[in-house]
């Protein structure tokens, strides 16, 4: 048996991002339209998007593997490895600068013991930089999964660690 | 009964329902066009507006429609740009999360206008919510019948689907968007051929950004001349302007084009924070070179701008007050070209990285005076040679605080040090 073949018996997926990936389908005249949304659901399922899931993908959407592997690892948000359960992503572009992100990111370094880029050893906490996330008129921000949390202070950051389990 | 709006509702409502938007008189405009108006009609009306690009290039929206080859029965798209991702900019959010149906309104509108069968709009990927809250309208657009089947007349389905960037700022020039949209990297493609000739999946293919498309409701509703009643002669009608930075009420305000930066800073943006003094402003997204304190009594409008050697681009104010250390902004803004650029054209790729080590040497106070002559070639080589227009913007952004503030460039250097103590942290 190879080693695509072995895949397929253990499938990632849960059957729900396999039906949606399969409803985006018919919305592209080429099945690899859908690659997009279709790894955005996979990363919403599974927290980042695994070899496995990205073999599934190609076959969902007729491609090759590769053709999957070189977009996931194309885009900055596309993840082809764990981070934390909670990942804090902090813009570090220039609006949210000059409000003192830097300030932001520093002070989250220091309580969560980890530099920005890793991960707490329990899983817990990761601390990521983006650049300009819109929303330069709050700054300074952050992204939590779906979730912008703006006009950030310290104390508001604090509080924002304290309510995350 | 409250009118629709220009482009945003009044402060604090929302006409994302549905029924909101109707109450209003919305989709009217669309459903009356697309049954007594002409195709090449409505197209007239746009041209006849002046109305120009709010994506940042500022091209004439009418006569871009006027690009696209005569129907022949298959596929041709619209691309709606919502990647949004020029630092600074945060307009087109306001539109996809306070008035989505606008913008579905607009795509009805434009999609008739160059005989369109589909639109694809695609939204960056860290919008999500407004991201689900365009979704949640457009299924209810779908659900009234609005869009879909028939929707451009008996027999004439056009479509809309939404796709979900990732994090690329790329993906925001027009055939990097194509690319992506397509489900590949977001590497731009070279021109010709232009999108009309063959865009996405080699189909006909018009790109215009969110807020371009939203003032078309307006415009065919009220008319060309309503629409050319305020703004500048060469660029007329109303824009979101966004002001962000040192200032006490960041924001976005919706405002005829060709006020004046003052105005934006002082009289809506409350002036500067912290009783601090103004010293320098970046006009129209991180790309437009930036300008010094003195300049500021120049209109927001594109043609102004081009006096005072910048550009409006998307509109975004970014503000820095005196605390501000130049090496450090530009350093700011070049990390994120660096970290941008697609890579297939050398002078980008390595023009882009070169530039933001230089910089970076001579914040760190390690800086020679030769750096500045090598700073000089890295802006001159990457101006104009690439695929996309990225590196132009890179070289644009690095030469303006070049030029502009060349003495605090030597000063690090002389100094060996960087002399604002109290300046943000890059
Ligand atoms: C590097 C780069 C990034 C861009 N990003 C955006 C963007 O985020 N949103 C946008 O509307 N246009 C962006 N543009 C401009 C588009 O290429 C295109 O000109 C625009 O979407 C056309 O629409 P308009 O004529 O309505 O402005 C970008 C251009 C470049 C070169
Ligand atoms: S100019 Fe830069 S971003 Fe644009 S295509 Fe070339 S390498 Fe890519
Ligand atoms: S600079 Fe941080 S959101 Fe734009």
């Amino acid at each position: 048996m190879s080693a695509a073949e072995a895949r397929v018996l253990a499938p990632v997926l849960p059957p729900e991002v396999v039906a949606a990936i399969e409803a985006e389908i018919p919305n592209y005249p080429v099945k690899k339209g859908a690659m997009m949304n279709s790894l955005h659901h996979v990363q919403k399922a599974l927290g980042w998007i695994p070899r496995d899931a990205m073999v599934e993908v190609a076959a969902l959407l007729e491609v090759r593997p590769i053709e999957v592997l070189e977009v996931v690892t194309f885009y900055p948000m596309f993840r082809d490895r764990p981070v934390g359960r909670h990942h804090l992503e902090f813009c570090r572009n220039l609006s949210c600068a000059l409000l003192g992100s830097r300030q932001l990111i520093r002070h989250c370094e220091k309580r969560l013991g980890i530099r920005s880029g890793e991960t707490t050893s329990d899983g817990k906490f990761s601390i990521g930089e983006a650049e300009c996330l819109g929303s330069c008129g709050t700054a300074p921000m952050l992204m939590l999964e779906d979730h912008f949390h703006e006009n950030l202070t310290v104390e508001k950051l604090d509080q924002l660690l304290d309510s995350l389990d | 009964m409250s009118a629709l709006p220009w482009l945003l509702p009044e402060s604090g409502l929302d006409l994302s329902a549905l029924a909101d938007y109707r109450a209003r008189g919305g989709y009217q405009t669309a459903l009356d066009a697309i049954r007594t108006k002409k195709p090449e009609e409505v197209t007239a009306i746009v041209k006849d507006s002046g109305l120009r690009g709010r994506g940042g290039a500022g091209f004439p929206t009418g006569l871009k429609w006027t690009f696209m080859p005569p129907p022949d029965g298959k596929a041709r798209y619209i691309a709606c740009n919502a990647d949004e991702s020029e630092p600074g900019t945060f307009k087109d959010r306001q539109i996809l999360e306070r008035n989505p149906h606008q913008l579905i309104e607009g795509l009805l509108l434009m999609g008739y206008a160059i005989h369109a069968t589909a639109a694809h709009i695609y939204i960056r990927g860290e919008f999500a919510q407004p991201y689900y809250n365009l979704k949640r309208a457009l299924d209810d657009a779908y659900a009234a019948g609005l869009v879909g089947a028939g929707a451009h007349g008996e027999g004439r389905d056009f479509h809309i689907q939404i796709t979900r960037g990732a994090g690329a700022y790329i993906c925001g020039e027009e055939t990097g968007l194509m690319e992506s949209v397509e489900g590949k990297k977001g590497q731009p493609r070279k021109k010709p051929p232009f999108p009309a000739q063959a865009g996405l999946w080699a189909r006909p293919t018009t790109v215009n950004n969110v807020e371009t498309i939203s003032h078309v409701p307006f415009i065919v509703r009220e008319g060309a001349a309503a629409f050319r009643a305020v703004g500048t002669e060469k660029c007329p009608g109303k824009t979101i302007y966004g002001i962000s930075g040192h200032v006490v009420r960041p924001g976005t305000y919706e405002l005829p084009i060709g006020v004046t930066l003052r105005e934006l800073i002082y009289d809506y943006a409350g002036g500067i924070r912290n009783g601090r003094q103004l010293k320098a402003v970046i006009p129209g997204g991180s790309s437009a070179p930036v300008l010094t304190a003195d300049k500021i009594d120049v209109k927001a409008d594109p043609e102004s701008l081009r006096e005072v050697k910048s550009v409006l681009g998307t509109g975004a104010v970014i503000v820095m007050d005196d605390t501000t250390c130049m090496v450090r902004a530009a350093m700011t803004v070049s990390r994120f070209y660096r970290h941008e650029s697609c890579g297939q054209c050398t002078q980008c790729r390595e023009g882009t990285g070169w530039t933001d080590r230089v910089i970076k040497r001579i914040e760190a106070g390690e800086g020679t005076l030769k750096d500045l002559e090598v700073l000089d070639d890295l802006v001159r080589a990457m101006d104009g040679q690439t695929i996309c227009a990225l590196a132009d913007a890179a070289s644009w952004a690095a030469g303006g605080f070049l030029r502009v503030f060349r003495d605090e460039f030597v000063r690090h250097i002389e100094e060996k040090r960087c002399p604002f103590d109290e300046s943000f942290e890059p």
